[in-house]
């Protein structure tokens, strides 16, 4: 789950990290008593969970009050990165000496947590380390004994930054680290880390991302959040997040039902070479192998669904309930669009012989010829 | 990472619902499970063998090989951890959603214990007419028979799919390798084709691979220096680019991981990468024609 950064902000005033006095604020008049009460100048920063803000003018700086308001004016409402701007962050804006990068994020090739630092912050980290990847230090965890603050002064060996500045920096890099074990992050990213005048380290952005897989015991994280969605998703997409199905929105015309992540994946590479669109991703693997009613219920209200292809191939879903669901539903809806099955492995049997029995439908002994024949009904 | 029909098998979480129906189809394809885990059900019998609290308890009296985990994602830590600690071998985790910070942890306790780690979010291991290990349909002989060609996958789905056509082509399979959906994994790519290129029994490998991660470049260079024939097939390559976010997953991974990367890799380390599943029995046909045994 990928969180704003003002509220990444507020989990690093947890184990004090600095940044720079603000407030978050949903309308322009707000942001002009912040910019008011903070003095100018203001940074004006869209909150929305994509990289490139910059760059794509989404943050703005602010001489007076008023000029807060209209920046925020501008922003509030805007589209960036494919996600509208609900909110804007307004910070006293800091006299920047220096630009530096941190960050601790999973490895999944180290099997653990990596610390990465670099002197060289800012906008073009990605190309520094393109070209010089020597400067992006990089340091190895083991999970079990943490980031020591030794561990992370040793890392910071060789770069060029002055004493006094090292050991704030260094200790940042434990919070940061701390940070990422405290709430199961899969990302903390600092960038820019700021050196301002006066030589104290403040982060002046910041990019956490928690691990879904632990937010059940982080209810009280998730909760302080304020239940402000980072992600933009459609109502489809909403509606299927509630009743606990993957479901992305494509363009296309054929209906997708598939289990797991890669046989579903798999099924639209298919219809794509085929020469057909997929209408969906929908995925009722793992344990919602039960849920292929209500799967089936919500891709049927896509109206541009012309054509629809189940494509079942069950290991540790069993085919037959998830066809016994989809049969179900299509009887109970009567869709006006084809479908095409094609359906292997656990429960094929009986799944077969539901389709033949209730629907009076022959599913297709090979996936290709299911695909190819869904993408022939969607094209009209 | 193989298992064989001698292997003793410790199955984790053996009372659940799920536990306890793939008890008995991993017993229906020859493995053996001698014993089940079950914290506070110590004493009890499922699918017809012994229930212990913890595998501590399990190993007093039985010496285990494998262990395979049918637990919650959040008690999974804790289970794996029984596991390596007790001295199990292989460590097969099943459990999709396990969070990553456990899964790091178990599995540098495990790389300290010498126990081997498959998964997690792994749909298991398949020796057609010896054993099946975790939630693959081992025991439906239309899709799993024994044979020369192995297998390796991450998802179960689509391995499943991709045995299906190994076996529309008439041949068997050597092994099924299940390594599992997520992006931290005990067992990689690398390391399956490794084994099943020392595995005797094994005559050419089929890779499924997906886009995320760079397993799959990560093998390429093993390939280009193997005798044994490899197919390959990377799911996902139609789906639109992921939204990222911040810049150190791009530092970490430095441009590989696409669908095109993973295929440019392997097709120049001398895989023959198809463009869907359905091409996996022509690719086998002249692979297996023209490869000479080793």
């Amino acid at each position: 789950m990928k969180l704003l950064e003002y509220q990444g902000k507020q989990l690093f005033a947890d184990v004090g990290v600095a940044t720079p006095d603000g407030e978050v604020v949903a309308d322009a008049e707000a942001a002009a008593s912040v910019a008011g009460r903070l003095g100018e100048p203001v940074v004006v920063k869209s909150q929305v969970p994509a990289g490139k803000r910059g760059r794509a003018g989404a943050i703005r700086f602010a001489d007076t009050a008023d000029a807060a308001r209209q920046a925020a004016a501008a922003l509030l409402g805007t589209s960036v990165g494919g996600h509208v701007v609900g909110r804007v962050l307004v910070e006293r804006a800091v006299p920047i000496v220096r630009e530096l990068y941190a960050a601790v994020l999973n490895d999944a090739s180290g099997k653990g947590p990596l610390v990465l630092f670099s002197t060289e912050g800012g906008m073009d980290i990605e190309e520094v380390n393109a070209g010089t990847p020597e400067r992006v230090a990089r340091l190895a965890v083991d999970i079990r004994a943490g980031l020591t603050e030794a561990d992370a002064t040793r890392l910071l060996d060789g770069a060029d930054i002055a004493a006094g500045t090292r050991a704030q920096v260094a200790a940042t890099l434990v919070r940061l680290y701390e940070l990422y074990r405290r709430v199961d992050a899969d990302l903390v990213e600092v960038n820019p880390l700021a050196v301002v005048e006066g030589g104290r380290v403040v982060a002046l952005d910041s990019k956490v991302s928690l691990d879904p897989g632990a937010l059940r015991r982080h209810e009280d994280v998730v909760a302080g959040l304020g239940g402000d969605q980072a992600r933009v998703e459609t109502d489809l997409e909403r509606d299927a997040r509630e009743i606990g199905l993957q479901f992305i929105d494509l363009d296309g015309e054929v209906g997708v039902l598939a289990n797991g992540a890669g046989l579903t994946m798999t099924t639209l590479d298919a219809v794509t070479h085929y020469g057909g669109r997929p209408a969906d991703f929908l995925e009722i693997g793992g344990d919602a192998y039960t849920k292929a009613t209500p799967a089936l219920r919500l891709l049927l209200r896509k109206p541009s669904v012309r054509s629809l292809l189940v494509n079942f191939c069950g290991a540790f879903a069993r085919t037959d309930v998830m066809t016994e669901g989809v049969v179900g539903a299509l009887e109970e809806l009567r869709p006006e669009v084809p479908v095409f099955f094609s359906i292997h492995g656990t429960g094929e049997d009986e799944a077969i012989a539901t389709v033949r029995e209730r629907l009076g439908l022959e599913p297709y002994e090979l996936m290709d010829d299911a695909v190819r024949a869904a993408v022939d009904a969607a094209v009209v | 990472m193989l298992v064989t029909g001698k292997d003793a098998v410790v199955v984790q979480g053996v009372t659940g619902r799920q536990g306890s129906f793939w008890t008995d189809r991993m017993i229906e394809c020859g493995t053996r499970v001698v014993a089940g885990v079950s914290p506070g059900k110590g004493g009890q019998v499922a699918s017809g063998i012994p229930v212990y609290g913890s595998v501590a308890d399990a190993a007093k009296e039985h010496p285990l090989d494998v262990s395979v985990l049918f637990v919650p994602p959040l008690a999974a830590r804790a289970a794996a951890l029984d596991a390596v600690h007790a001295g199990v071998g292989k460590l097969v985790m099943l459990t999709e959603h396990v969070p990553y910070q456990d899964v790091m942890e178990v599995l540098a306790e495990a790389r300290d214990h010498g126990t081997q780690v498959l998964g997690p979010n792994t749909a298991g291991l398949v020796v057609p007419g010896e054993a099946s290990v975790g939630i693959m349909p081992g025991h439906v002989g239309s899709i799993f028979r024994p044979g020369r060609v192995g297998v390796i996958s991450r998802s179960g789905s689509l391995g499943t799919l991709v045995a299906l056509q190994v076996a529309a082509a008439g041949h068997g399979q050597s092994a099924f390798v299940g390594i599992g959906g997520d992006p931290i994994l005990g067992t990689t790519t690398l390391d399956a084709i490794r084994t099943l290129d020392d595995d005797p029994r094994t005559d050419a490998v089929v890779v499924v691979g997906e886009i995320g991660g760079t397993m799959e470049e990560d093998a390429a260079e093993y390939v280009a220096g193997m005798a044994k024939p490899v197919i390959a097939f990377i799911a996902g390559r139609s789906a639109p680019p992921d939204r990222r976010m911040g810049h150190a997953g791009a530092i970490v991974t430095a441009g590989r991981g696409s669908g095109e990367s993973k295929v440019c890799a392997l097709a120049e380390a001398g895989a023959t990468v198809v463009d869907l599943p359905s091409g996996i029995p022509e690719a086998l046909r002249r692979s297996l024609r023209s490869s000479p045994r080793p």
